[in-house]
């Protein structure tokens, strides 16, 4: 669709970095927790505590910086943000201002089949704020108090922050899942939107196309998936046409985006203009990594999802949507692997994961880190019918038992006497019966329609359950028959 | 160097009376005053500084050690319900 204006938008991603402890004190990060049981005296800003760098998250930040094609800058400062907020014990945020951590760099991406850089302004390391519960209201306007749990309060955040290269909510959907599933693969993050270790902020513009000036800015919050960072935005854009277009002013707020009525809202407060004094932490000192600690941490870069695909592709000749499918998840992918490492049968295992594997997952709604079938248990099953112990067909039901039962392979083949026959004389007896009970197509057979012996096999397979070996079933029917 | 003491006062959340806006106001202009003198200073070949210590990378390895205190801090709570500090409205209408 064209228009006659153009949108503009850049993005700030806050990742919860997948540290065992939190930013500057040694509470747990897990989430889950029951209300104020990791926090501390450090992250609720008891009189006299202090705060102590966590070197992890450290390396994290500098590992994402690697992979995103970032400056890694030689001295970092940690800054005070302040303001006042009940999710905020100190009343300070401890963040990074003029001197973040990482600058520059880009991410590609690919917009309807063509590849865009989108660039990055920098990424800087701060903690999170703690989590808030508004009483008898769903949102904070109409609630009378407030809970706070401060278990969050401390958690190591990276925030990314893009330049306003992105044109369309698409593309900005399309960024922030490659970006999550950049985070996923470098153990970085565990990016999942829905749960809040991702989020994203909007700030969103139109111009008239051909225009240099940007546009009056809105910034908008509460996009808590991908679709709806898409749905956010284009109902975003739409205000700002539609206003545009009957000729009303702009104004620049911070808007969120209800998932109900898919209407963009402001939220409007008697807040004032955000004076935060950023000055830098008194309590810690710099960061300067050197060159040794960043090839040290570039050694635990593992291999990216793109390069991934074009090794399945290349090496084990697998199709570009069995090898895209598989790089979907890193879980995926690193169980691909596991398979693959114990015997190195690609597209037998390809279609067994991407078939009644994923089936199964999809119909339980399962995740393949959650289902009971080690990745020897695929071989096996592959081996069995390669030696003609059971048919393709019984294996189908062999691994649907495994995986409800959590029994081994071997275990429910020989349980259920499901072995295939191979064997000439047990076979022979189904066979001669076959012929028996289908006079018409012997005779159709017989008379030159050969393709018929399709179906004799198909009543060999139906009289043995499923177990006959179909190869020697043709065979033998074929010596009967001839 | 005049300071607009409401505003630094509601930055901080003070409610301060005259005199007290007066004795402050006067306090923070001579430090004010203070760093205007430093700023006189040439500077040109001094890097900027965060900190007076000649130190960097202090950092610690990524453990969890919980806190055996955390009943003490919720004692500090304005109110407490359900494990959670109970605060007012934050927005007003």
């Amino acid at each position: 669709m064209t228009s006659k204006y153009e949108t503009v938008i850049g993005l700030e991603i806050h990742a919860q970095l997948s540290t065992e402890s939190k930013m500057f004190c040694s509470c747990s990060t897990k989430f889950g927790a029951e209300p104020n049981t990791n926090i501390c005296e450090v992250c609720t800003g008891q009189p006299g505590a202090l705060p102590k760098t966590n070197k992890k998250a450290i390396e994290l930040a500098i590992k994402t910086g690697l992979a995103l094609n970032c400056k890694i800058e030689p001295y970092s400062v940690f800054a005070r943000k302040n303001y006042f907020y009940p999710d905020l014990p100190k009343a300070y945020q401890i963040s990074q201002f003029d001197l973040p951590i990482i600058t520059g760099g880009y991410l590609e991406i690919e917009v309807e089949g063509k590849k865009k850089k989108i660039k990055l302004t920098r990424i800087h390391l701060e903690e999170d704020a703690g989590k808030l519960v508004h009483k008898g209201a769903e949102r904070i306007m109409g609630s009378e108090e407030s809970l706070v749990d401060y278990n969050r309060g401390g958690t190591p955040l990276m925030e990314i922050v893009t330049e306003p290269d992105i044109r369309s909510p698409l593309e900005a959907k399309i960024f922030m899942e490659d970006l999550a599933h950049l985070l996923q693969y470098l153990g970085v993050c565990d990016a999942k939107m829905e749960q809040g270790s991702l989020r994203c902020d909007a700030n969103i513009s139109i111009r008239p196309v051909g225009q240099k000036e940007l546009g009056t800015r809105s910034e908008l919050k509460n996009m808590n998936s991908f679709r709806f960072v898409q749905m956010g935005l284009t109902a975003e854009v739409a205000r700002h046409t539609e206003l545009k277009e009957s000729g009303e002013k702009i104004i620049q707020e911070t808007r969120y985006f209800d998932t109900k009525t898919h209407e963009t809202k402001s939220m409007r407060s008697k807040e004032e203009a955000h004076d935060y004094r950023y000055f830098p932490e008194p309590d810690l000192i710099t960061v300067e990594p050197d060159k040794e600690w960043i090839e040290e941490i570039k050694t635990t870069i593992t291999e990216l999802p793109e390069k991934k695909k074009e090794r399945y592709t290349k090496e084990y000749g697998l199709s570009d949507q069995a090898a895209e499918t598989l790089i979907s998840t890193k879980e995926l992918s690193d169980y691909f692997e596991s398979c693959l490492k114990i015997e190195k049968k690609p597209k037998e295992i390809t279609n067994w994961i991407l078939g009644d594997i994923t089936a199964y997952l999809k119909a339980k709604n399962l995740n393949i880190k959650d289902i009971n079938l080690p990745p020897g248990e695929v071989i096996e099953l592959i081996k069995l019918i390669e030696k003609g112990t059971i048919s393709g067909k019984i294996a189908k039901e062999v691994i649907v038992k495994t995986l409800n039962t959590g029994k081994t392979i071997k275990d429910i083949v020989s349980e259920s006497g499901s072995t295939q026959i191979s064997n000439e004389d047990e076979l022979q007896k189904i066979v001669e019966e076959a012929i028996k009970n289908s006079p018409k197509q012997v005779e159709q057979y017989k008379s030159g329609k050969k393709a018929i012996i399709g179906y004799l096999v198909g009543q060999v397979m139906k009289a043995s359950k499923g177990r006959a070996n179909p190869g020697l079933a043709n065979k033998l029917l074929k010596q009967q028959l001839d | 160097m005049k300071i607009n003491i409401d505003q630094v006062a509601n930055l901080a959340r003070l409610n301060l009376t005259e005199e007290e806006k007066k004795l402050f106001g006067e306090q923070l202009s001579n430090v004010l005053d203070h760093a205007e003198e430093l700023q006189k200073l040439n500077t040109d070949n001094v890097k900027p500084t965060s900190h007076a210590i000649p130190m960097k990378n202090i950092l610690r390895e990524d453990k969890v050690v919980p806190c055996k205190n955390t009943k003490d801090i919720l004692k500090n709570a304005p109110e407490e319900e359900d494990n959670m500090f109970k605060v007012p409205r934050i927005i007003e209408e």
